[in-house]
C-alpha cells in the first residue's frame, strides 16, 4: 500500500467534490432539512390518553388531586372504578393505559405529615407512551402535592425539608421536562446520519463506472485497498460536517440537553459514520449504477435505522427473533450511545459494551469494503 | 517473426466467450519492443475484448499472455507497471483540469516528480496543448481529449502501449500529431498495440492482423499482405458512383467493388478486364473521368479478403 496513490485518490475525490458545488450543497442541506422535518414530525408528545381511577378513600383530599387529573389535557378520566380487579381489566383490555389508585389512608397521611403515596399502574405495551404517560401522571401529582404542602406550612408552620410530599410510585428517569423530542431527536440525528451518509458514498465507484473512467482506472497498479481509502476520507470529513451540524441543531435548536462528553461524541459518532459510509461504498461496488446504488443504499440504512435501533419502536417490546436481528443494525449500538451521551451523562465505562460493538462493527465492514472491489470488468 | 528478435508481447491461443458468444477464439500473435502493431477488423471483431485481455482488466477463458517477460494471468498488477492502457471510451476526469489528470496518473504509478513533470511538459508541446493545460478536460476538444489520454498512459514511461481506436474521431491534424507521437515512441523502443477503424492508418503500422469473428485472418506487414490479394484493382473517377458501382457489380471477372468518395474500387482478376468494364460503363451511360490500375488499400485488401470468405490462411 503506498501513501502516495491513497493521496492521490484523495486530491482527485476531493476536486471532484469541490468541482460539484450543487452536490456539495445538497449534501449540507439535507441534514439540515432532514433534522427539521423529523424533529417536527414525529412527535411523540400525548394528549388525552385514557386513565382509570380507583379512589379507595374517597375523601375530600382524593377527589381533590383526581380533579386535577381531571383538568390536565394530557389525561381524559374515564368512570371512576370499584375494584382492584375491575382495574386490571381495562388496562388489559386497553380501555385505559394508565391507571390512579390512592389508598385507604391518602388524607390522614396528608393531614398527618403532608406526605403520602399513590399508586399508577401503567400499561407499558407501548412503553414511549407509557413512559411519557408516567411523566405526565408524576407532574400532576407534584403539583398536587406542591399545593398541599404550602397548605401544610401555612397551617402549621414549620419548614419544606421535614415534609414528605406526595409521592407517585411509578417513575420514570431522564425526560424531567416531559418532552418526548428529547427522546426522539438524538434518534434522528443516528437516522440523518445513517441516510446521508451511504448517500455520500454509494455514488463514488458507481460514477466510475457511469462515466467510463473505471476501465482506466483499474488498468492502473492502484490497490483495492488504496481506492477506498483514498475514496473515503473526502467523504468522512464531509460526513463528520453534516453530523456536527446534526448535533448542533439538536443542542442549540431543539435544545435536548447534552450532558455527555463531547470526545465520546465525536468518537462515536466517528465510528457510525465509517460504518454507514463502508455500507454506501459497499452499494457502490455491487452495483454499478448510480440510481440503483443510491437506492439500494437508503433503503438498507433507513429501514434498519427507523425500524430496528430502538428509535422509534423501542427493542425490548419486540417479538425475541426480531430482538436477535437488532444486533446486526449498527444504528442499534449508536442509538443507545447518543441517547445515553444526550439524556443520561453517561460516563464512557457504563457504555463500553455499544462502544466496542460499534467499533468492532466499524471494523468488519471496513474489511468487507476493503475486499469488495475486483479490479476487473467481468 | 524472427526468433530471435526479444517480445514485448507474447499472446497465445488467447480465447474469450460471454455465453454462447465467442468474443476472441485463439488468438496468437507477438509484438517486438519499438514495433506498430495494428488490429483492424468490423465492428464486433474482438479487439477491444482482446486489448481489455492484455491491459489485464478482463480474464481470458483461456491461452496465455507475456508482456515484457511478465506472465500477465499470474501476476496481472505487476504486469500493470509495465503497461498502458488508452480504452475505446474515453476514460479520464472530465472535471479535472489537463494538468490534475496527468498528475493523478504520475502518482498512480509512483513516477517522480521531476521525471514526470518533464515528461509531461515535452509531450503537451508534442500535442500542441501547452496552453490548455488549466483547462478542464471535459472542456477540450475531441482530438485533444484522445491526445491528452495519450500523454496520460506517457508520464510513467510504459514498455507496452495498448490504443484502442485511439484517433476515432480525431481531426486529422491532431491525428497527425497523434501518429508523430507513436512514431517517436518507437524509436524509443515502445511496443504499441494499436486498433483503429482507418484502413489508412493501419498502413502506417508495421505489422497488421485482421480479425474477423475473434479469428485472425491474416497477419503481416501491409506491403506484403497487399502482395498476396489476387488480381488486381481498378479506380474509376466517375461523376456517378452509385450507377458506376451497380452497372459494374456482377460483370464477369469482378470480384468486388466498393464505393470511395470521387469514384469506384473495383476489384477484377486481372488487370485485362479494364476494356471490357470501360465498354459495359459507356454501354450504361456513364461518364468516365479517369480508369486506373491502382494500388489496392487496406480496405480494398480487406474486403477482398473477406470475399474470399475466410478461407485465407491463419496469421
Ligand atoms: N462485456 C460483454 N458482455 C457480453 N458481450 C460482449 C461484452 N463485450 C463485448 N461483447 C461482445 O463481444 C464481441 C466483440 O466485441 P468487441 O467490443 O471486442 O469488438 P470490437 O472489435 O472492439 O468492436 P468495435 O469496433 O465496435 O469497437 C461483440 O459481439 C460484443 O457484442
Ligand atoms: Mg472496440
Amino acid at each position: 500500500m503506498k501513501w502516495r496513490r491513497i493521496k492521490a485518490i484523495v486530491v482527485k475525490e476531493s476536486l471532484q467534490i469541490v468541482r460539484d458545488p450543487r452536490s456539495l450543497m445538497i449534501v449540507l442541506l439535507i441534514p439540515l432539512l432532514q433534522m427539521f422535518m423529523l424533529g417536527y414530525g414525529v412527535n411523540l408528545d400525548v394528549q388525552h390518553i385514557p386513565l382509570c381511577v380507583h379512589d379507595r378513600e374517597g375523601s375530600q383530599a382524593s377527589q381533590g388531586l383526581l380533579h386535577q387529573f381531571a383538568a390536565s389535557p394530557y389525561f381524559s378520566l374515564q368512570a371512576p372504578m370499584g375494584s382492584d380487579a375491575e382495574i386490571r381489566k381495562s388496562l388489559d383490555s386497553g380501555r385505559c393505559n394508565l391507571a390512579i389508585v390512592i389508598p385507604a389512608g391518602f388524607s390522614k397521611g396528608l393531614a398527618d405529615n403532608g406526605g403520602g403515596s399513590v399508586q399508577a399502574l401503567l400499561d407499558a405495551t407501548d412503553s414511549n407512551t407509557a413512559n411519557i404517560a408516567a411523566n405526565y401522571a408524576r407532574s400532576v401529582v407534584a403539583a398536587y402535592s406542591a399545593g398541599v404542602q404550602m397548605e401544610f406550612i401555612r397551617n402549621r408552620g414549620g419548614t419544606v425539608q421535614t415534609l414528605t410530599p406526595v409521592d407517585m410510585q411509578a417513575r420514570v428517569w431522564f425526560n424531567e421536562d416531559l418532552v418526548s423530542r428529547n427522546f426522539i431527536v438524538p434518534g434522528i440525528v443516528a437516522l440523518v446520519m445513517a441516510i446521508v451518509g451511504a448517500q455520500l458514498t454509494s455514488l463514488t465507484i458507481a460514477r466510475e463506472w457511469e462515466r467510463g473512467t473505471m476501465e482506466l482506472l483499474i488498468s492502473t497498479p492502484v490497490q483495492p485497498m488504496e481506492l477506498m481509502i483514498g475514496k473515503l476520507l473526502p467523504y468522512f470529513l464531509v460526513g463528520m460536517v453534516d453530523a456536527s451540524i446534526c448535533l448542533a441543531l439538536a443542542v442549540f435548536w431543539f435544545e435536548v440537553p447534552f450532558r455527555g462528553t463531547l470526545t465520546a461524541l465525536f468518537l462515536t459518532t466517528g465510528l457510525f459514520l465509517t460504518v454507514v459510509l463502508c455500507i454506501g461504498y459497499y452499494v457502490s461496488v455491487a452495483i454499478r449504477s448510480q440510481v440503483g446504488a443510491s437506492q439500494v443504499a437508503l433503503l438498507l440504512t433507513m429501514l434498519p435505522t427507523t425500524l430496528l435501533s430502538g428509535f422509534t419502536f423501542p427493542i425490548d417490546q419486540m417479538p425475541p427473533a426480531v430482538q436477535a436481528v437488532t444486533y446486526i443494525v449498527s444504528a442499534r449500538y449508536y442509538v443507545t450511545i447518543i441517547k445515553a451521551l444526550f439524556l443520561k451523562g453517561s460516563a464512557w465505562t457504563a457504555l463500553l459494551a455499544p462502544i466496542l460493538c460499534l467499533a468492532l462493527y466499524a471494523l468488519v465492514m471496513v474489511f468487507f469494503a476493503s475486499r469488495a472491489f475486483r479490479k476487473t470488468l467481468d | 517473426m524472427s526468433a530471435c528478435a526479444a517480445v514485448a508481447i507474447e499472446v497465445d491461443g488467447l480465447e474469450k466467450r460471454f455465453g454462447a458468444l465467442t468474443a476472441v477464439a485463439g488468438l496468437s500473435f507477438s509484438v517486438r519492443p519499438g514495433e506498430i502493431f495494428g488490429l483492424v477488423g468490423p465492428d464486433g471483431a474482438g479487439k477491444t475484448t482482446a486489448m481489455r485481455m492484455l491491459a489485464s482488466v478482463m480474464r481470458p477463458d483461456a491461452g496465455r499472455i507475456v508482456i515484457d517477460g511478465i506472465d500477465v494471468l499470474a501476476s496481472p498488477e505487476q504486469a500493470k507497471s509495465h503497461i498502458s492502457y488508452m480504452p475505446q471510451r474515453f476514460g479520464l476526469y472530465e472535471d479535472l483540469t489537463v494538468d490534475e489528470n496527468i498528475r493523478f496518473y504520475a502518482d498512480l504509478f509512483d513516477v517522480p516528480a521531476r521525471v514526470w513533470q518533464a515528461r509531461a511538459e515535452k509531450l503537451l508541446a508534442a500535442a500542441d496543448m501547452t496552453p490548455f493545460r488549466r483547462r478542464l478536460a471535459g472542456q477540450l476538444s475531441g482530438g485533444m481529449k484522445q491526445k491528452l489520454g495519450l500523454a496520460c498512459s506517457l508520464v510513467h514511461t510504459p514498455k507496452v502501449l495498448l490504443l484502442d481506436e485511439p484517433t476515432t474521431g480525431v481531426d486529422p491534424l491532431s491525428r497527425r500529431e497523434f501518429w508523430q507521437i507513436l512514431y517517436s515512441l518507437r524509436s524509443e523502443g515502445v511496443a504499441m498495440l494499436i486498433s483503429t477503424a482507418y484502413l489508412d492508418e493501419a498502413e502506417r503500422c508495421d505489422r497488421i492482423a485482421m480479425l474477423n469473428a475473434g479469428t485472425m485472418m491474416y497477419c503481416d506487414t501491409p506491403a506484403a499482405l497487399k502482395e498476396r490479394m489476387p488480381g488486381a484493382m481498378l479506380e474509376i473517377i466517375t461523376p456517378d458512383p452509385r450507377a458506376a458501382h451497380d452497372a459494374v457489380r456482377g460483370l464477369p471477372g469482378v470480384r468486388g467493388v466498393l464505393m470511395v468518395g470521387t469514384g469506384i474500387h473495383v476489384h477484377v482478376d486481372s488487370g485485362e478486364r479494364r476494356t471490357q468494364i470501360a465498354a459495359a460503363l459507356t454501354a450504361a451511360g456513364i461518364g468516365i473521368e479517369s480508369l486506373e490500375e491502382v494500388a489496392p488499400s487496406i480496405e480494398d485488401l480487406f474486403l477482398a479478403l473477406l470475399e474470399q470468405d475466410g478461407a485465407g490462411e491463419g496469421g
